[in-house]
Formats: C-alpha cells, structure tokens, sequence
C-alpha cells in the first residue's frame, strides 16, 4: 500500500488533476477532422469526377479550419505570442507538425476549388475569370486538379491523425499516450464529414451513398476504440489505471452512453433504418454522427488530463 | 574543452521533516505569485499497518535529460541550456499553448498570471554566481544538495555512488536529474 497524504502543491489547473484544457481543445480537434473529412471526400469526389456535395462543401473547409483555429487562440495564454509558432518549426513536436499542416493546407484546397470552380460553381466560374490575374491561377489548378487532388487526401490524412497524434505524443498522459487515437480520429473526422454531406445532399443515391459509408466508419471507429482499450488494458500499470477510467470508473457511465450509444451505435441504428427506406428527418443520424464526433473529442481531453504517472 | 555541467539535486529523504522552508524561500527568491508553486512538499506514507513508514519529498521540476516538455514545444520556448544542462523557458517564445504542462509527468508546470508558462529553474541565476538554489541554501535540516553530476567529485555524484535512491516515476522514461536517497 502506498498512499500520497498530503501535498502542499495547488497550481491552479494543475492541482488536484489537470486541467489546463477546456472547450476550446476538443472543438478545435473536432473542426480540424471534420476539415480533414471534407478535403479527403471533396478530393475523392474531383478523382472520380463526382460532382456532388462532398465537392461543394470544399470551400467551406478554410472556414471551418479558421473557426477551430480561433479556438485554439481563445486557448492560448500567452495570445499576444501566437506568431511565434510560425518562426519555428520543431520536428519533435506534433503541435508544431500542426500548425504548419493548418497553414500548407489552406493553399491546397483554395487551388483546388479553383480548379473546380467551372464545374461546380459556373456564376463564381464566370466572375473568376473576369479577373485577369486568376485566369492563369485557375489555368493551372485546371490542369493539375488530378494532382491537387491528391495532395489534398494527403494533406486531409495528415491533418486528421494529426489531431489525434497531438494527444497521443503525450507520454504523462496514459490514456491518450496510445498512436491508435490518431486513426480513430481520423475515421471519427472522415464519419463527420461524410454526415456533413449526407445532410447537405439532396439526391436520395447520394444521401444513401454517404450513409453506407457512415456506417463503416463507425464500424471502423468502434474497432479502433475497443482496440485502444485492448492496448490500455493490457498496458503498463498507468494505462491499466488509464483503462479503469472507463471500466468502472468515474467516467463510465460517460463513455458507455454518451460515446459509445449516443455518439455511436445510435447513428450507426438511424441511418441503417434510414437505407431500409423508413422515413426520417433527413437531419436526424447525420445530426447525431457530428454530435458523437464532438462528444468524442470533449471525452478524450477531458479522459486524458485526468490520468497520470505519479497520480496526486 | 571543458565538460559541460548536468547540474543535479539530491535529496536525503532520511533527513527531510517536510516544513516547508524550501517551498518559501523558492517563493520569495523568484517572486512566484501567490497561489502558484515551483516546489512542494509531499508526505508519503508506504507499508501496511503497523509496518508503515513515512517520507517527505521535496519536489520540483526534474530536468529531465529527456525531457518530453522539451520536445512537444512547437516554438521552442521550453529549452535545455546548453551550459548547464537545466531545462527553461523563454517567456518571449512562449505561446501559452500548455503542450509542456500537459506532457510532463510530474505536473511540474504552470502558467503565470502574465500567460506564459513557468516552473522551477535550479535558480540558475545563482547558481551562475557560485550560489547553491535557494531551497537548498535554506534547508534547515541540510538535506538538500546540489552540484554537477559531471563532476565526479562533486557532492552529489559522490552522494549517488555511497547511497541507495531512487527518481520519481522512472518509468516515464524521462531520466529525471532530482534524485532522493532512501
């Protein structure tokens, strides 16, 4: 028995468990996936020549990224200092990784919309090309759209496990201390997109197409978690403590009905009913994917900063 | 060339009575805000009754040799001095982002009311001035040591080859440099 009496240690959101995080981390992460998600479909929909709404979502991707990225600012504590993120870059850490990622991002995806633009966009199409300084511009991402494309999946990948990879880099932390939490980020960030799509979409092939994928998703994200806890259970001491968080622990109850039913197993239900043709609002499943998506995230900062090495 | 220093602290745990003099005079040599604290004391009870025994551990910022606050900074405000090998923080290129906090095994972090992050530097600018930390210069009971682990005749390599200690969670691989003898 060992037990930790007193401590005369009280750090303002360090003490008694940490707590430096709040709201701003999770939506952020959420944002970054959900971008991640609608660069990878917009990208595949431009490979396979699709015009569709994953296309038409892709400008809107700077503007969910700009959103998460004011999140993130709100975070900071030192705001007046955030510049300096972008006088170094430090290869050992994934937050560094990140805000590089953010930035190369954004240049890629606005040339590949413009590159685009003629087929999904013709009236943005015809006063883009009254510009003369964007003809060329939009000359060249025509060309390269294929190219584009596929930086863009490269990009959208990178830029979804990185959300995960922040946390995971983490050693002191055992429950996030785990590189499956960079895929299943990644799946959690595509699943949101693909819902994003499925809600905007008004052709009935088009809703089902990205309800099938929803589900495998989802398949795939329920995989990767029990996985992560497979790992965490089997792991050294701190995971296996990390573990009991959700094994009878206090945030039980939190994972098993908001994470895992909620955010889950529930839209993986309504969209099944959904595709056996029952009518439904066309909102609902997708409604509760990005719900689950964001409850996810919420739980995985918060999971995180309540574990540790020395535990007081 | 001379060697560089890998300054290091050792503490007795036989002779710690936890009265908290090094938390105070650490507060009052760095000016450390009220509520915030870059030293601590913890009371660690171990064994089963009536076997039981107590330790104090006054406990800091281990500057680590592999420090993973060092490593996740993505601006490079959290550094290893190069001189000394003592971990610090520029408070010019930190963003606040609390990466550092976040990744450190002993929760040894915190962040200023100014926004920047903090924690315990082995009062370098004394030691730079031949001067032992301030903790260590008040220790009523002479249970603190500081010194270069380089240096083989130093006090606290002496102290780590007759001694038993131990590092606080090793396991985290983070190659602590605060040492207890137990």
């Amino acid at each position: 028995m060992e037990e930790q009496i007193i401590t005369n240690k009280l750090n303002a959101h360090i003490d008694p468990v940490l707590d430096v995080w709040q709201w701003q981390v999770p939506v952020y992460l959420f944002l970054g996936g959900l971008a991640a998600g609608l660069l990878i479909l917009g990208a595949i929909g431009v490979l396979r020549k699709r015009s569709g709404a994953a296309q038409r979502w892709l400008p809107a991707v700077p503007v969910v990224l700009a959103v998460g990225m004011l999140a993130l600012f709100l975070d900071l504590e030192h705001k007046l200092y955030v510049w300096r993120f972008y006088t170094a870059f430090r290869i050992t850490s994934p937050m560094s990784w990140g805000a590089w990622i953010l930035i190369l991002v954004i240049p890629v995806n606005v040339l590949l919309v413009l590159g685009t633009l003629r087929a999904n966009w013709p009236s943005w199409s015809r006063r883009a090309d009254a510009q003369p300084w964007l003809r060329p511009v939009i000359s060249f991402a025509e060309t390269h759209a294929d190219v584009l494309a596929k930086w863009t999946i490269g990009m959208g990948v990178a830029l979804g496990i990185y959300t995960g990879i922040l946390l995971s880099a983490y050693v002191a932390r055992p429950f996030w201390n785990t590189s499956i939490l960079g895929l299943v980020f990644l799946a959690s960030g595509v699943s949101s997109a693909a819902a994003l799509v499925q809600a905007s979409s008004r052709e009935h092939a088009e809703q089902h197409r990205y309800a099938r994928l929803d589900m495998r998703l989802i398949m795939v994200e329920l995989l990767l978690i029990g996985l992560m806890v497979v790992s965490m259970v089997y792991g050294a001491e701190p995971q296996r403590r990390a573990a009991d968080l959700i094994l009878g622990g206090a945030l039980t109850m939190y994972f098993w009905i908001f994470v895992v039913m909620i955010g889950l197993l529930l839209p993986f239900f309504l969209e099944s009913v959904h595709l056996r043709g029952k009518s439904l609002p066309r909102f609902l499943a997708p409604a509760f994917v990005l719900a689950g998506g964001l409850i996810f995230r919420f739980f995985i900062v918060e999971a995180g900063q309540l574990t540790s090495w020395i535990g007081y | 060339m001379a060697l560089k220093k890998r300054y290091a602290m050792v503490i007795d745990t036989a002779l710690c009575i936890g009265c908290g003099d090094c938390v105070v005079a650490c507060k009052t040599e760095n000016e450390v805000p009220e509520g915030l604290s870059r030293d601590w004391v913890v009371e660690r009870l171990s064994g089963e009754f009536p076997d039981l025994s107590l330790q104090y551990r006054s406990e800091r910022c281990n500057h680590c040799s592999n420090a993973p606050c060092v490593s996740v900074c993505p601006t490079g405000a959290s550094f290893v001095d190069e001189e000394s090998n003592v971990v610090l923080v520029d408070p010019s290129l930190c963003t606040g982002c609390k990466s550092c906090v976040a990744s450190c095994p002993y929760d040894a972090r915190f962040v200023m009311p100014e926004g920047y992050v903090s924690k315990c530097t082995f009062c370098l600018h004394r030691v730079r001035e031949g001067l032992d930390p301030a903790c260590v210069a008040a220790c009523p009971t002479r249970c603190m040591h500081f010194g270069d682990l380089n240096d083989p005749d130093s006090e606290v390599s002496r102290l780590l080859k007759r001694r038993k200690y131990e590092v606080i969670a090793p396991q985290a691989g983070t190659e602590p440099n605060v040492f207890y003898l137990v």
